[in-house]
């Protein structure tokens, strides 16, 4: 009984103690410590977060800037007549037969005349090894000229030359003469010649349009590659996804969420939708493989097989937000148009679906941009060859001719063992990451735009 | 009784999947006349009232045995379609729900998609009287172009109430209409409803006693899904026949 009696005294609660407002007592002190920590712990986490963005963003516009830049060699060329129509009779078939190598000894004789101007002689045996500063292109370039103004035959005509890689990485820092001495494309007298041109304004540095307008080109001349064509490409398969997903995944939407009975058919097709917005995107890629070229024929390497794989692949993610911003209208708003006398199509059409337009709107650019990124797929449909320069005339005809896509062709750049591919690769990402935060602008724009009409 | 009966009910029954709801309910409902349909929570009386037009439809586990004629025809009969019914059975809800359109948009809805008016100038006059209808005219003659969303609670229930008669139904069914509602806008509501039996067979389902009292004709008092009891309004608050009414009424059970 006296047990009883105290266990009881003991498990009485313990009288409050009246203290002053002034002075915390130990219990509220603890806890406010405890929310300053947490407020630490939470800037620090936001703190790292914004250091590896900054870093990242940082990283890609150091390294990708000096793409946007190139080396240009300013050469006065004597267009000889002797040399390229001998007959002299402009005949455009007779200026075809003569190549490229018809043109090399212009360019040698070109290179050595402005040495000369310059004060310089030319340090090697052969003519051949000056023409080693300016790109492999550039009796392309002059016999393009040619070919396209054959009244200026004869002339001395002006060309800005691309130069060499190796001599674009002397201007950009990242050759130099130490790592020059086992490269058997380029010397040190060329960079003594280099030098001096560069004093005299000969070879500089300008913004270079081909590379955002032209096209990829082969291993050995990374200084006349472009994205142009690849972003030509994408473009093209954008529209396919735009074009087939929006239209397929809004209807399957607004059936499954409007007018589909609740049974474990549209249960088993819910959890499968859900399953596929999981599924790598190597996976879809295979399928584009399979269903698309090998079985249905569709050509190789085309952006309209890139964009129906990327369509099967944005599908998902579209009927997702389509979903659930359907799901976010008010039942009343359904309620109220039936009560007054609509059918259900006319309640989905007039009210659920401009309420829902601008999460839909959202859900499809966030598809369209993941679409945008991707490059898996496209490596299993051959969408990384590289693109002849035929640009324009055969790009542009159609979704059916070969292209490659903006992230394939920076995976392409950034494997190709020639350093001048980095750099092509980081301004490449800049140039992606410029149509993401435009799409995202987007997004934002009709979003706000919408939202204003309710 | 003099007045017609505008919907007769007759051994109806409602199931949620396994949940007996509403459990064989005869009523009577008369044309021109408020009928107030009270009882506790989850007893079933709006569970009855969206039988009536066959809103229930939507709710893909529930399922409706019995007969509901409207001037004798089965509303439940398979040729009928509910679009058609729903024009003629039109409906206010608990909570004011308006379009996110314009006032005027939100009126013509119904007229427009029932092709009520040939031109502008009739849909014009077809909102003129329906907001007159509903006493919402003159507060919003001057802003028809405004949001309906913008407007108080009270107005925005009239307003939703205007957009009922607007199609020109015959029967009106109101869902607690005022449950949102402070006190001024429920008399301007209670008034307004005073005034549309005039033309209207009105059902109305309400928590409020007082207020089933002041607005309607005849009452029906709803327990656990059965209709305990149906009668003159008058006769159910002041004389009821049952024990059950009598205790709810008094506020002993609810």
């Amino acid at each position: 009984m006296t047990d009883a009696t105290a266990g009881a005294s003991t498990a009485q609660p313990r009288t409050r103690t009246s203290t002053s407002l002034l002075t915390p007592d130990s219990r509220t002190r603890r806890r406010n410590a405890a929310e300053r920590r947490f407020k630490i712990y939470g800037l620090i986490a936001v703190s790292i977060g914004l250091l590896f963005l900054v870093l990242l963003l940082s990283t890609i516009i150091f390294n990708g800037l000096r793409g946007f830049q190139q080396t240009f060699v300013t050469v006065n060329v004597e267009l000889l007549e002797e040399k390229l129509d001998k007959n002299g009779n402009r005949d455009p078939a007779d200026l075809r037969k003569v190549s490229t190598f018809g043109y090399a000894p212009l360019i040698d004789a070109a290179l050595e005349s402005k040495l000369e101007t310059l004060g310089l002689e030319n340090p090697f045996a052969k003519a051949s090894d000056l023409r080693k500063m300016l790109s492999a292109g550039a009796p392309a370039q002059v016999r393009d000229f040619v070919l396209e103004n054959p009244d200026r035959i004869g002339e001395t005509v002006t060309f800005r030359m691309l130069a060499s890689s190796r001599v674009d990485g002397y201007l950009k820092g990242r050759v130099t003469r130490e790592s020059i001495e086992r490269d058997k494309n380029l010397d040190a007298a060329h960079l003594d010649l280099v030098d001096v041109m560069r004093e005299s304004g000969t070879v500089r540095k300008s913004f270079n349009w081909d590379f955002i307008l032209g096209a990829d080109a082969s291993e050995s001349r990374p200084e006349s590659a472009g994205i142009g064509v690849a972003m030509i490409g994408s473009f093209y398969m954008m529209l396919v996804v735009l074009g087939l997903s929006l239209p397929i995944g809004v209807a399957a939407s607004i059936y499954l969420e409007e007018f589909a009975p609740k049974n474990r058919i549209t249960d088993f097709i819910e959890v499968n939708i859900s399953n596929l917005a999981a599924v790598p995107s190597i996976v879809f890629g295979i399928l584009g493989l399979a269903v698309f070229i090998q079985f249905a024929h569709l050509p190789q390497s085309a952006p309209l097989v890139g964009g129906l794989v990327l369509t099967l692949m944005t599908l998902p993610t579209i009927i997702i937000a389509t979903r659930a911003s359907l799901k976010a209208v008010s039942p009343s708003i359904r309620e109220a148009a039936l009560g007054v006398g609509a059918s259900r199509m006319q309640a989905v059409f007039h009210h659920v679906l401009p309420l829902a337009a601008p999460g839909i709107l959202t859900g499809t650019i966030i598809g369209l941009a993941q679409a945008l990124g991707e490059t898996a797929p496209l490596l299993l449909i051959g969408m990384v060859g590289f693109i002849a320069s035929n640009y324009p005339e055969s790009i542009v005809d159609g979704f059916m001719s070969p292209n490659s896509a903006m992230p394939a062709q920076i995976f392409e750049w950034a494997k190709r063992a020639d350093p001048a591919y980095y750099e092509r690769a980081w301004g490449g990402i800049i140039i992606l990451l410029c149509f993401l935060v435009v799409m995202n602008a987007i997004a934002i724009i009709l979003r706000r735009r919408f939202e204003r009409r309710w | 009784m003099t007045k017609e009966i505008k919907i007769e009910a007759r051994a109806v029954q409602v199931f949620y999947g396994s949940t007996h709801a509403i459990k064989d309910v005869d009523v009577d409902i008369e044309d021109k006349t408020v009928t107030a349909f009270i009882g506790p929570s989850g007893c079933g009386k709006s569970t009855f009232l969206r039988c009536l037009n066959r809103m229930n439809d939507t709710i893909d586990v529930a399922r409706v045995e019995g007969s509901i004629k409207l001037d004798s025809e089965d509303i439940y009969d398979p040729k009928v379609d509910p679009v058609q019914l729903r024009a003629k059975v039109g409906m206010v809800f608990q909570k004011p729900n308006p379009f996110p359109k314009s006032i005027y948009d939100n009126v013509a809805y119904g007229p427009r998609i029932h092709g009520l008016s040939r031109n502008k100038a009739e849909l014009d006059q077809i909102v003129e009287k329906a907001l007159r209808g509903a006493a919402l005219w003159d507060e919003v003659k001057d802003r028809l172009d405004t949001p309906g969303t913008g407007l108080s609670g009270g107005q925005q229930q009239r307003l939703c109430i205007a957009r009922a008669v607007a199609t020109e139904p015959e029967v009106l069914l109101m869902d607690e209409p005022c449950s949102a509602l402070d006190p001024i806008a429920t008399g301007q509501v209670e008034d307004l409803i005073d005034e549309l039996k005039a033309n209207y067979s009105v059902v109305i389902v309400t928590h409020s006693m007082q207020q089933a009292a002041r607005v309607s004709q005849r009452t029906a008092f709803f327990h656990l899904g059965n209709l305990v009891e149906f009668g003159d309004t008058g006769q159910i608050f002041t004389n009821p026949k049952d024990p059950r009414t009598e205790s709810y009424i008094t506020g002993r059970i609810g």
